[in-house]
C-alpha cells in the first residue's frame, strides 16, 4: 500500500514528483511540463517504465517538470516511489 | 600520461541542472557533494540523482568524484553502494582522521565491486579536515593501494583548530605543509582547500600561486569562474619548458656519447633538476601547451 509522498523540486532542471494511491488500477500521470508538447510522451513513459520497475503498478502521478533529463526523471520517480512504499533500492 | 587534477569543482549533488552542465566548463575533476551541501532530510534524493547522473551523463575525460557522508552517520554505506555501481571513478571521504576509516570505505566498496565482478575499479581520496587528521596524513595516505589523493578542508580544520581563515593562510601552513609532505612521501596527489570569497579573484590567484609553490597538484573550487585562474597557475609558461626541453636535451646528448656529467650552458645537471624538467614537460603535454611529439 503506498502512502503519499513526493520528490523533486520545482526549479529549472528538475521535476516534481509527487505520487498518491489511487482506487482505480492502473498509472495514471498527470504531467505539467514546460517542454510537454515536444517531450511529454517520452517524459510519462521514463516515470511509468521506472515505477514499474519497482513494483508499483496502481498510482496517480501528479508530475511538474521544468526540462528535467531522463536521468532526473528517473531519480525524481524512484525517491518517490521509494518514499512511498518505504522498500529502499540500496541494500 | 599522468592526470591532471588541478582543479576539483564541487557540485551539489541535489542540483540537476548544476549537475548536468558541469563539465562544460571543463574542471579536470568533478566532485559531485552527497555530505555538507545536501540537507538530512534530502539524502535520499541526492544520492538516487547522483547514481542516475554518474550512469547516464557522458562526462567526457573528466575524473568523476563523490564526496560521501561520514562513516558514523547512517548515509555512508549506502553512498558507496550507489556510487560503485554507478562506476564513479574517486570516493572522496570527507572529515578522515584515522586509517582505520579508510580500511572500513575500502572495504564497503571492495564488497560493492565482487557483487559486480569489478574488484579494484573505485580509487579513494581523504580529506583531511582536524588537527587528528593532520598527524595522521601519512597513515591515511598509505592506507589502501586506492588512494589516489589526499586533500585539505580548511572551514572544518579551523574550527578544530580553534581559530578562523584569514587572508594569508597563516593558519593553515602546518596542515598544507604535512599534507604535501605525506602525499608525496605516499607516491599520490595533494590537493588544496577551497577559497569561498568569488568577489576577490585577486586573493584567490595569490593563493593558488602559493599552494603551487608548496607542492600541491590543484586546488578544490566551488566556481566554474576559478577554473582559468587555476589552470593559468599551473599549466608552465614557455620560458620554463623550453629550459625543461634543453636539459632533456641535454641528457640523451649526454646518454649517447656515454658520458656521466652531463652540463647545460657550463652549469651542471643533477638529478633534481632532471626530474623537475620532465615533471615540467609532462604538466605542459597534460596541459595541452606542448605536444607528445615536440619532446621526442
Amino acid at each position: 500500500m503506498l502512502k503519499k509522498s513526493y520528490a523533486g523540486t520545482l526549479e529549472s532542471g528538475d521535476i516534481l514528483i509527487q505520487l498518491s494511491p489511487s482506487e482505480k488500477p492502473g498509472l495514471s500521470v498527470n504531467l505539467d511540463s514546460t517542454v510537454g508538447a515536444r517531450f511529454g510522451k517520452q517524459i510519462t513513459s521514463v516515470i511509468e517504465e521506472t515505477l514499474r520497475s519497482l513494483g508499483v503498478e496502481d498510482a496517480i502521478v501528479d508530475a511538474t517538470d521544468k526540462g528535467a533529463l531522463d536521468c532526473t526523471i528517473r531519480a525524481r520517480t524512484t525517491a518517490a516511489a521509494v518514499r512511498a512504499t518505504g522498500k529502499d533500492v540500496w541494500q | 600520461m599522468q592526470r591532471l587534477r588541478r582543479t576539483m569543482m564541487f557540485v551539489p549533488g541535489n542540483n540537476p541542472a548544476m549537475m548536468q552542465d558541469a563539465y562544460i566548463y571543463g574542471p579536470d575533476s568533478i566532485m559531485l557533494d552527497l555530505e555538507d551541501s545536501v540537507s538530512m532530510a534530502e539524502k535520499d534524493t541526492a544520492r538516487l540523482l547522483v547514481y542516475n547522473a554518474l550512469k547516464t551523463i557522458d562526462y567526457g575525460d573528466t575524473e568523476m568524484v563523490v564526496r560521501i557522508n561520514p562513516l558514523n552517520t547512517p548515509y555512508s554505506k549506502k553512498d558507496i553502494e550507489a556510487v560503485v555501481k554507478a562506476g564513479v571513478h574517486v570516493i572522496r571521504m570527507p572529515k578522515t582522521e584515522t586509517a582505520e576509516e579508510v580500511v572500513e570505505v575500502e572495504r564497503e566498496i571492495e564488497r560493492v565491486e565482487k557483487e559486480l565482478g569489478c574488484v579494484g575499479r573505485t580509487q579513494i581520496m581523504a580529506a583531511i579536515e582536524s588537527a587528528l587528521g593532520v598527524v595522521n596524513a601519512y597513515a591515511i595516505a598509505t592506507a589502501s593501494k586506492r588512494m589516489m589523493g589526499i586533500a585539505l578542508g580548511a572551514e572544518d580544520y579551523c574550527a578544530n583548530l580553534k581559530t578562523q581563515r584569514s587572508k594569508d593562510g597563516a593558519e593553515l601552513a602546518l596542515a598544507r605543509e604535512t599534507i604535501v609532505v605525506a602525499a608525496r612521501a605516499a607516491g599520490i596527489d595533494a590537493l588544496d582547500t577551497v577559497y569561498s570569497n568569488l568577489n576577490d579573484m585577486e586573493t584567490f590567484r595569490r593563493e593558488v600561486e602559493f599552494i603551487k609553490t608548496l607542492g600541491f597538484d590543484g586546488k578544490s573550487i566551488i566556481n566554474p569562474r576559478q577554473i582559468e585562474v587555476v589552470n593559468e597557475v599551473f599549466t608552465p609558461k614557455q620560458k620554463d619548458i623550453d629550459k625543461a626541453l634543453a636539459i632533456i636535451a641535454a641528457i640523451k646528448e649526454a646518454e649517447k656519447k656515454g658520458s656521466g656529467v652531463i652540463a647545460l650552458n657550463g652549469k651542471m645537471i643533477d638529478k633534481p633538476v632532471v626530474t623537475r624538467a620532465q615533471r615540467t614537460v609532462e604538466l605542459a603535454i597534460a596541459s595541452g601547451v606542448l605536444k607528445e611529439e615536440d619532446v621526442k
